[in-house]
């Protein structure tokens, strides 16, 4: 399968569209159906086809083991700090109405949830990469 | 075939699925007008969503904004789970 080109190339063609429709869905969580998790899922997917084609050590090129804990712990880090921010507007843990009413946007909410959502599918996205780069770099150390 | 450890394990399945069932059984019907979350709790997202929050989709709009902490837990379950399949897969490395 390594050496196979049209497996190569195919993959190659698709990872951005993949990644650019997992965006897709992250953003339009708020407008129709979609969100932070099945997105995030998504994005993690052309990592995993990455990974049949061009084999680990060029995943774990483009995506080290620190840049993912950094994100896993990142899209938390987003969507805790925009509960935190409620505060700072003098509203409860995660009332987005809060910041609306003390800026006078409207529809900010909105946009609260879209950030909130990217986080989630920062996080999702980490995690399930991670999670098969773990078993993969297992299982080529010490074959089953 | 069945090692004490499995047997006791097997026992163990079956008690609780006959408990799960048990309780199964007083849930209401799929798709039950009468039932406690079709009563009113439905009918009111659907109603206040875009009055308090002014997004379209109201599954997202109850996930992100009206249970935004239980999503929030839900997120740190997933990282912690990322983090002990790390720990686990690792183990005996020298770091």
């Amino acid at each position: 399968m390594r050496e196979n080109v049209v497996v190569r190339t195919v993959s190659r063609l698709f990872v951005p569209f993949i990644q650019l429709f997992a965006l897709y869905v992250i953003v339009h969580g708020a407008s129709g159906p979609g969100g932070g998790f099945q997105g995030g899922v998504i994005f993690a997917t052309s990592f995993i086809l990455l990974l049949i084609a061009f084999g680990l050590p060029c995943v774990r090129g483009r995506f080290g083991r620190s840049w993912i804990r950094a994100y896993a712990a990142g899209g938390i880090i987003i969507f805790a700090g925009v509960g935190l921010t409620c505060i700072l507007f003098s509203g409860n843990f995660l009332e987005y109405a809060a910041i609306e009413t003390a800026l006078g946007i409207p529809h900010l909410q909105t946009l609260m949830i879209d950030i909130v959502e990217a986080g989630i599918g920062i996080t999702v996205m980490a995690v399930m990469t991670s999670i098969i780069l773990d078993f993969v770099g297992k299982e080529e150390e010490e074959p089953l | 075939m069945f090692g004490r450890l499995n047997r006791s394990a097997l026992v163990a399945v079956i008690f609780i699925g006959i408990i799960l069932i048990w309780a199964a059984e007083d849930m209401p019907a799929y798709g039950d007008p009468k039932a406690p979350a079709n009563e009113y709790a439905a009918q009111m997202y659907i109603d206040r969503t875009p009055a308090d929050i002014g997004v379209d989709n109201i599954v997202t709009a109850i996930l992100a904004s009206y249970r935004g902490f239980d999503t929030l837990g839900e997120v740190v379950v997933v990282f912690t789970a990322g983090i002990s399949v790390l720990l686990l897969m690792r183990r005996g490395e020298g770091q």
